[in-house]
Order: C-alpha cells, then structure tokens, then sequence
C-alpha cells in the first residue's frame, strides 16, 4: 500500500496537477502537526469554492463585470499557488488574461475549464488522503522525478 | 536567485525575533505562520492592514512584518506607508499574488524591505532571516 501511495503521489506531479509548492507543503508536515497537508488542502477546498460560486454568479450578471471578475479570480489564484496546484492555477491565469482583454467568451470557456480541472484535482486529492490515511504518511518529501 | 540555507537561518538564532503576518486569506495565514514556526518563529497572525497599524499604535513593535498586498479594511501598500509614517522600523516584506513588475514597485514604493510573489518558500524566508539577522548584527556592531 504504501508503494501504491507513492505511485500515486509521483503521478500527480507527472500528470502536472501538482507543482513543488505541494513538496514545500509536506516539509511542514511533522510529528507536531502529523496532518498538515491534509488540513491545509481541505481548508483550500472549503475557501475556494465560495470564490467559485462568487465567480459563477458574477458570470451570471451581464454585462461582465471584469475588474470584479479578475479580482475574485486573483484571490483563486492565489491559493491555488499556495498548494501546489498546478493545471488550476494555469486556468485561473488564463481566465485572468482574458478578463483583462474583457474577452467575455474567453471568460466563460476558461471558467469551464477551470472548474473541471478543480473538480478532479479534488477527487485526486480526496483519494491520495484516504490512502494515507490507511497507509500512514510517505516518511520523506520527495522532489518529483 | 539561488538562496541556501546556513546558521544564521537556524532556530536558535531566530527565537528571539517578533513576526507579524498580515494577510485576509485564512489559508495564507495558515501556512506563512507553519512556514515561520517551522524556523523557530512565534508569529502573530492579523487579518488587514488595519489590526497592523492599530497593534503599531498600541505599542507593539516587530522585528518582521510579512504584509500582503490586497486586503479588505486597509490594504497592504496603505498599511506600509502608514506604519512608515509613524516611524515603524520593522523589516517589512510584502507578499502578493500581483507579480507584474509595476505592481510589485509600486508596493515598494510604500515602504518595503522586499517584495515577494506568493507562495512563499523556505528559501524566500531563509533569504529575509538572513537579513534580518544581518541587520541586527549591523545594529551591535555600530
């Protein structure tokens, strides 16, 4: 199992959903604080989706407000630096530019993708901690290969 | 910027040093305070601009003030220059999601130390304790 947990660790990096912040995130985690790197993820998770659901009702109001738009999802982006989330943080950039160039269409196909990639990071994520959970943490952080 | 890590980033030497993090995204705090604590640092956690400014006006001084950009209440560029004004000498690093080179002077303008792009990693905080440390042997040595 715990092979199967490294497996699964490592292809989240090759699979570009999760960058080295992630790595800097479970070199915090500790005897001390044995689930840092889940609390935080879940925490992300919990704050995000409000951005989300701000973001979609935003998207719902015409004409776009793009300033407000940019600005919820440069809170977004943000936090999903912070955990190492790669493709969403690719995404939230993405839907930035496109926010700036007032691109409303570019908006709402970005968003879509966005949320897509948010949607299975999560499940990703959600697997790997219940995996750990049964297995016991990896011992060391390791850089992705 | 290769940054590495050596004694004067260590523990010890670190303990006696007072932290404030600025920051209204719960996350962030969570992290920059395990970052901190992680180097031997007890930080206080703020939420805006504001708590910091009024913590100054109460007296309480830093040695570090790790100051986000956008903020509610009173924002990171205005709470710099505030705490300037009032004569704050802490060394104070601004962390932001805004990583364009002109958003990045004009948070320098206010006041900085030094500017970061979040996230912050180990390396950005050894690179400040180091400076930090630096400053005050500076200070013994005058």
């Amino acid at each position: 199992m715990r092979r199967q947990l490294a497996i699964m660790r490592q292809s989240l990096f090759d699979q570009g959903y999760l960058d080295e912040q992630f790595i800097e995130l479970e070199e915090l985690q500790d005897d001390a604080n044995p689930n840092f790197v889940e609390e935080v993820v879940t925490l992300y998770f919990r704050d995000s989706a409000r951005l989300i659901l701000n973001i979609q009702q935003a998207l719902e109001r015409k004409p776009f407000d793009f300033n407000k738009l940019d600005g919820y999802m440069h809170q977004f982006k943000g936090s999903s630096s912070s955990i190492g989330a790669n493709k969403v943080k690719a995404e939230s950039t993405l839907f930035r530019e496109y926010c700036r160039s007032a691109n409303a269409e570019g908006c709402l196909r970005a968003f879509q993708q966005l949320k897509k990639e948010y949607a299975t990071l999560r499940k990703k994520l959600e697997a790997y901690f219940q995996l750990a959970r049964q297995t016991g943490p990896l011992e060391t952080a390791s850089r992705p290969k | 910027m290769v940054l590495g890590n050596d004694a004067s980033s260590s523990s010890l030497s670190n303990k006696n040093l007072s932290v404030l993090v600025v920051d209204d995204d719960p996350l962030i705090r969570m992290l920059h305070d395990n970052y901190l604590k992680h180097f031997g640092l007890k930080p206080l956690v703020v939420e805006n601009g504001k708590e910091a400014v009024d913590l100054f006006q109460l007296g309480t001084s830093f040695d570090l003030i790790l100051m986000d950009k956008e903020m509610p209440i009173m924002n990171g560029v205005e709470a710099t220059k505030a705490l300037r004004d009032m004569g704050a000498t802490s060394m104070i690093v601004g962390v932001t999601s805004r990583g364009s080179p002109s958003e990045m002077q004009a948070f320098m303008e206010a006041g900085l130390d030094f500017c970061f792009e979040k996230p912050l990693t180990f390396d950005m905080i050894d690179f400040i304790l180091k400076e930090l440390n630096v400053n005050d042997d500076d200070d013994t040595n005058n």
